[in-house]
């Protein structure tokens, strides 16, 4: 882990513990996870104790204490998704990675995460893999998308 | 920097003169739905293909917001004729540039086709979908580059904080604010001019507004539209809100969820500051106010309000008791007023137009108009913004176009997870505050879910208390326990599990629950489940007594088998199974293995219907498989 890209991010909102979520997602942002390492220098440096970073780091869905997968992919699991079968999707996935979501696999190919409504309902079922869309999912066509990937 | 009135008006009148009367305008909307479905290359390919036809000069190429019809994106729309082209594919966009730009003319497949393949509708305003809506807030949506502050002012932007500033005093602004009848647009529907009146009026200097775009209800979209396409709308009305109450910060509480709202909403900060629109000494009058834009890392409950306060200090999101209420003490202690972001760009429009121009939209008690995210099993997804009053059967019929696949309708379901579901019998209730109350739904934020007959109803009540048990903050345990034995409940009722009893019981952990839980996530976290059973007991008690789900969809509770006289072993669900569970091959009948089978509904689905050979059953055994020996198909003609 590079500190000085935390004592930059830190820099930026003046070191205020107030800022402390925002420092967060910035860290999260630019490493995709929370090292343990971080979270000790945000502790010292906000003058923050570390009880009430686990707090807010476990607290918040948006952050990872572990290290995510080349491929993250964001299964919607919003409402119109949901009624779309969204469901069988996630099954699917679950079956093809052999991850909940949450996970990622041993050798960090995919992380899975579920999101509440992605803003395309249109197209719903749909996931989003590294950050492209893909929409009108139906099972077996989810499970050959996710071959593709190594 | 603009430094007074006179100077504002004569800078709009730079814009708008600078305008090609005769120049050609392409607007494509950049909103989330609409990229997703490609409209990024189709601006790519625009600009490209107008450089090579030279004709830069002439038109220009826009990203904008959405307009809302989601279903048919990407949307191009042509001006000044407001040519209105749908699900445009780059392939498409050579030929717009050399026919419709270039030579004026229309090109037919891309225009929507009303019901008789002739009709052709050309004008955006004319399509259906569009004409049965009063879009007075996402309707600018499609004229503006929400990174470009220009197209905002150009359409009579920041014209209402201007008259705000210098011809009214802040409690005129409150005053017409009351009389406008506003509602909050966030769920609760408080009056937004008696929060603004006690936050005025409450003892103290320092002084907050905030904007709640945490937009947290799961399959709703309509903050979100506005915030990344028209963000200007909601500054300006915060800035208003500012005056009004007496506040000089600001915040913006965005889901960091939403990148691309987060990526507008800073730039049009940006901007307001650069014209002097939002910093010190606003426009001369000697107003200060600044934002700020804090992201939400991701909690449903930091929607609520006092869960919200406690976010934007830097710290985890769990509700306190109210009173005392935000209006006296919110965020650091001090007075503090709240709103969501279609609230706030309500205020431009009601100061710009008056009261009385508001009041002529809606019903008794519910004034205005409201957007919908309009989704689920209906034909037209997308959002739509009606005036307050209309009935949801012109919803669902007029503007969605009904259920599509020929299914029928079975319950709208509105309000988010604190809402509730609405049978077919109330689809001609006024869609507004009292009256979606009366069959126990909510107005919400504006989230509309279409059910068709293959949506589960349980299976809908166990989705929303799942939702909520996952995001209940846990700080009280009426919520924390309550939704954790209903959610324990409804899952076995939909995996088989459910015993007699557990209906009543299920009634009885949403009372307790809604009425001892401390914020209003426990406290309507009872009215899925509520609804459901009121209006479709009889599906709760097919899954309980028959172990049976009418709608099929209760994955643990069907099963599918292939009808060996119907199946023509075509191969189909069989390459389409993705678990391998189907054996057979050309001329051997296909037969599903249920052991191996995910019930993944596949097979069902790519079964030609004039085959119709997979069957599903729920609540009886499935028929023993044909026999190896019997598997091999002998052709029709032949056996007769
Ligand atoms: C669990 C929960 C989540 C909420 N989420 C939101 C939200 O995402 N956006 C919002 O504007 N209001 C939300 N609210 C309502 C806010 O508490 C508050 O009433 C609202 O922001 C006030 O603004 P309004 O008067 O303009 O509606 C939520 C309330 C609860 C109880
Ligand atoms: S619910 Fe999945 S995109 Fe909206």
């Amino acid at each position: 882990m590079d500190s000085s890209v935390i004592e930059r991010i830190i820099d930026k909102h003046h070191g205020e513990a107030g800022s402390l979520i925002q420092i967060l997602l910035d860290i999260q942002n630019e490493l995709r996870w929370l090292p343990g390492a971080a979270l000790e220098m945000v502790a010292e440096k906000l003058q923050v104790p570390m009880s009430r970073i686990q707090h807010t780091v476990t607290f918040y869905k948006a952050f990872s204490l572990v290290p995510k997968g080349r491929h993250e992919i964001n299964l919607c699991m919003g409402t119109a998704c949901h009624v779309r079968g969204a469901t069988r999707i996630l099954e699917m996935i679950e079956t093809v990675t052999g991850l909940q979501p949450g996970e990622t696999d041993a050798d960090m190919k995919f992380s899975l995460d579920t999101v509440n409504c992605l803003g395309c309902c249109a197209i719903g079922p749909v996931m989003e893999i590294d950050e492209q869309h893909l929409g009108k999912l139906v099972p077996d066509r989810t499970a050959a998308l996710l071959k593709k990937y190594d | 920097m603009i430094n007074s009135l006179t100077e504002l008006e004569q800078f709009r009148q730079g814009i708008l003169s600078k305008k090609d009367p005769d120049g050609i305008r392409v607007s494509v909307c950049a909103g989330a739905g609409c990229l997703a479905s490609g409209a990024g290359k189709i601006i790519a390919a625009l600009n490209e293909e107008i450089e090579k036809q030279g004709m830069q000069d002439r038109v220009l190429v826009k990203g904008t917001g959405c307009p809302g019809f989601c279903e048919r994106g990407p949307i191009v729309v042509i001006d000044p004729d407001e040519i209105c082209y749908l699900q445009v594919k780059p392939k498409d966009v050579a030929a717009i540039v050399s026919k419709t730009l270039k030579e004026k003319k229309l090109i037919d497949r891309l225009l929507y086709a009303g019901p008789g393949k002739d009709e052709k509708t050309v004008r955006e305003a004319d399509i259906p979908f569009y004409k049965n809506q009063e879009r007075n807030i996402i309707g600018n949506n499609i004229k503006i580059d929400p990174k470009c502050i220009d197209d905002y002012l150009a359409l009579d932007g920041y014209s209402a904080l201007a008259k705000v500033l210098f011809q009214m005093a802040p409690e005129q602004v409150v005053d017409e604010v009351k009389k406008s009848n506003l509602r909050g647009r966030g769920g609760g529907g408080f009056p937004t001019g008696i929060k603004w009146d006690a936050a005025r009026n409450a003892p103290g200097d320092t002084k907050y507004v905030i904007v709640n775009a945490d937009e947290g209800d799961p399959g709703a979209f309509m903050d979100r539209a506005v915030l990344e396409g028209n963000p200007h709308s909601i500054l300006e009305g915060l800035i208003i809100g500012a005056y009004a109450i007496g506040a000089h910060e600001g915040y913006v509480y965005v889901r960091q969820e939403y990148p691309l709202a987060l990526e507008n909403v800073g730039i049009a900060i940006r901007q307001a500051e650069e014209y002097g629109l939002l910093g010190s000494n606003i426009l001369g009058s000697g107003f200060d106010f600044k934002v700020k834009v804090h992201r939400g890392a991701g909690a449903f409950v930091c929607g609520e309000e006092t869960a919200l306060l406690l976010s934007l200090e830097g710290k985890p999101g769990e509700p306190r008791a109210r009173p005392p209420f935000p209006a006296t003490r919110g965020l650091w202690g001090k007075p503090t007023n709240i709103n969501n972001v279609e609230t706030w760009a309500n205020i431009p429009l009601i100061v710009n137009n008056g009261a009385d121009w508001f009041n002529q939209f809606g019903t008794g008690k519910s004034k205005g108009t409201k957007i919908f995210s309009l989704v689920g099993k209906i034909k037209n997804t997308g959002l739509v913004e009606v005036p307050m009053g209309v009935t949801l059967r012109d919803i669902v019929y007029k503007i969605g176009d009904g259920i599509p696949g020929g299914k029928k309708f079975k319950a709208v379901q509105t309000g988010g997870p604190a809402g509730g579901c609405i049978p077919e019998e109330h689809l001609d209730i006024a869609v507004d505050y009292d009256e979606l109350a009366k069959v126990g739904a909510i107005m919400g934020s504006g989230g509309m879910i279409v059910m068709d007959e293959d949506t589960c109803m349980v299976d809908v009540a166990r989705y929303f208390i799942n939702f909520l048990a996952q995001e209940s903050c846990g700080k009280c345990s009426p919520c924390r326990e309550g939704l954790k034995q209903m959610q324990r409940i409804l899952t076995n009722i939909t995996e088989g599990n459910g015993k007699e009893g557990d209906i009543e019981l299920l009634e009885e952990l949403a009372m307790s629950t809604g009425s001892a839980s401390l914020c209003a996530l426990g406290r309507t976290a009872p009215n899925p489940v509520l609804s459901t059973i009121r209006y479709f007991r009889h599906e709760y008690e097919a899954h309980i007594r028959e172990k049976r789900c009418p709608s099929y969809s209760c994955e643990k509770l069907v099963s599918y088998y292939i009808d060996p006289q119907a199946c023509t072993a075509c191969l189909l669900c069989l390459k389409n199974c993705a678990t391998d569970a189907i054996s057979g091959s050309r001329g051997q009948i296909h037969v599903i293995d249920q052991a191996k089978c995910t019930r993944c509904r596949s097979c069902y689905d790519v079964c030609p219907p004039h085959y119709g050979a997979v069957l599903r059953f729920s609540g009886e055994s499935v028929p023993e498989p044909i026999p190896v020996e019997r598997r091999t198909l002998v052709e029709k003609s032949k056996a007769i």
